[in-house]
């Protein structure tokens, strides 16, 4: 089964961190995407630049779409980027999700959400 | 000959070749390998130039050759390093030239009791066999399941590597674990083939032929195993959920039910040799859940319309597929042939004790039998919610939009 790990975290946090701080999360991803890598269960992922270079479109009012510079939502916590893995269970996706260094240093969460299949069983 | 009949051939001839390698030399870790490459070798040159006239040697000889490759750059390395402690690899067993010794069947089955060794998860079980005796190449069986070719590869490496770390070998299993790995081997097959049988568009084609792998791997487990029941019950199963595709889905490949499927289409071949393959295997075999099942496919095979059907018999069958396999999804089919004979509030009835197992509480199945059940009893509105509380817990695309559909009718036309 399929989960995409949706990271939010509050924009600029890093920015915060000292050296070794940023060095050390850092190298706690590398030692989890290689887990992932070794064990088959990455199937992709990406990180996103940071919440000003968004450009939202819309429906405008008077039909047509319009385009705005940055994020609709003004939130504490954006979209920072995300992983697709494929594990056994929800609860090793879970497990994943808990090693992620936005959520092991309390500065961000994620959220697990199955990928739908194309497959389908006669009803 | 053709691509197509090449790369038929090539699959058929993958565990034959593998069986002789790891015969020779052991190593299934590189012999696999070696047999990938060959074949990947194969389907290459042999469109273009002509199959050989012993199409089994050529292989075995170009994976022996890529076997021997290996080694010697290996011990080359091995020279250079010359701390390391000599590890002499199994030099003296490289092979004899291309020989026409039969093709051992029983290489076959040791092959599929290996990949799916109880030390593999069972998507890794999935992999390996597909690859080690089904022939399909990393990045085939990387497209069937939708990930990427270097993820599919990792898989299989790891596979290969939990079989090895735990002492595997190419071997039949003792006659204590011979059942368990053999439902095992079952097991797999079965989920290759659902994994196939799925809205077959465009997009989906490469899963579709997952169900044709399964259907030939079944067909040649049948071959090995004539005296074993489950095994003719599995293919008879596959070949009765296998005839209806054609009229499973419309024409915007949409999920069409079983009762409301044009039959006309029904594949008569398919179900033909399924009801003969099952009815014969229970005259002689203990029956097990998969010819149970297949016995049941059968019943539904053989009504000519959907009011024909002779859900006595399905309840009956289904009492006893409960008694073999008892599970809560057995309940909720069970449920739903009960509602056919007694009435939906009789099955509605049946499904009360799975909103407390664990394993069905929030099941899409569960809301999409009482969806059903409760629509036959004339009671719309909670048919609407449940129908909608399905398409909210399933994770797939094709079912999500069928009961969508179910729902919004029952919204609409009063």
């Amino acid at each position: 089964m399929k989960y995409m790990l949706l990271i939010w975290n509050r924009p600029g946090f890093v920015e915060e961190l000292s050296e070794d701080e940023r060095n050390a999360i850092f190298g706690e991803v590398d030692v989890i995407m290689k887990e992932l890598t070794e064990s088959g269960e990455l199937v992709g992922g990406e990180a996103l630049a940071h919440p000003a270079q968004t450009r939202t479109v819309r429906p405008a009012a008077g039909g047509g779409t319009e385009i705005t510079d940055g994020p609709f939502v003004e939130s504490k916590e954006q979209f920072a980027g995300y992983l697709t893995v494929d594990c056994e269970t929800p609860e090793r996706a879970a497990e994943i999700a808990a090693r992620w260094p936005d959520v092991a240093h309390g500065v961000g969460v994620l959220e697990v959400r199955p990928v739908m299949e194309q497959a389908g069983t006669e009803m | 000959m053709t691509d197509r009949a090449v790369e038929d051939l090539l699959r058929a001839l993958a565990p034959q070749v593998l069986g002789v390698l790891v015969r020779r030399h052991g190593q299934f870790y590189a012999c696999e390998d070696a047999v990938q490459e060959a074949l990947l070798a194969a389907a290459t040159q042999w469109p273009a130039q002509g199959v050989p006239d012993h199409p089994r040697s050529w292989l075995v000889t170009v994976a022996t050759r890529r076997l021997t490759d290996e080694w010697r750059s290996e011990r080359a390395r091995r020279d250079r390093e010359v701390a390391v402690a000599v590890r002499e690899p199994a030099y003296a067993a490289v092979a004899p030239p291309a020989d026409e010794e039969p093709p051992s069947g029983d290489d076959t089955l040791k092959l599929l009791f290996l990949c799916c060794h109880p030390a593999l998860t069972v998507s890794a079980q999935v992999a390996l066999t597909l690859r080690a005796v089904g022939g399909l190449s990393t990045a085939e069986i990387a497209r069937a399941y939708l990930v990427p070719e270097a993820t599919m590869s990792q898989r299989i490496r790891r596979a290969k590597q939990r079989i090895e770390a735990a002492g595997a070998r190419f071997a039949m299993p003792s006659p204590a674990d011979r059942d368990a790995r053999l439902r095992a081997v079952l097991h797999v097959l079965y989920l290759v083939f659902n994994e196939g049988y799925t809205a077959s568009s465009g997009a989906e084609l490469h899963r579709a032929e997952l169900t044709g792998e399964a259907i030939r791997l079944a067909r040649e487990l049948r071959r090995l195993l004539p005296d074993d029941g489950e095994v003719a019950g599995l293919l008879a199963l596959m070949l009765l959920t296998d005839a209806h595709r054609a009229a499973r889905t419309g024409p915007g490949g949409e999920l069409v039910p079983l009762a409301e499927q044009d039959r006309t289409r029904w594949d008569r071949v398919e179900i033909a040799e399924g009801v003969a393959l099952v009815t014969e295997a229970l005259t002689w075999s203990a029956p097990g859940p998969y010819q149970v099942q297949a016995a049941i496919a059968a019943v539904h095979a053989e009504a000519p319309t959907a009011a024909d059907t002779d859900w006595p018999q399905i309840v009956a069958l289904y009492r006893v597929l409960a008694r073999l396999a008892p599970n809560p999804m057995v309940t909720l089919n069970q449920a739903a042939a009960v509602a056919m004979v007694d009435g939906p509030r009789a099955g509605l009835a049946l499904l009360a004790p799975l909103d407390v197992d664990e394993r069905t509480a929030n099941h899409h199945r569960l809301a999409a039998v009482r969806a059903h059940l409760l629509e036959l009893a004339g009671d719309r509105d909670d048919a609407r919610a449940a129908y909608l509380a399905a398409a909210r817990a399933t994770t797939s695309l094709p079912e999500r939009h069928y009961l969508e559909v179910r729902a919004a009718r029952l919204a609409t036309d009063r």
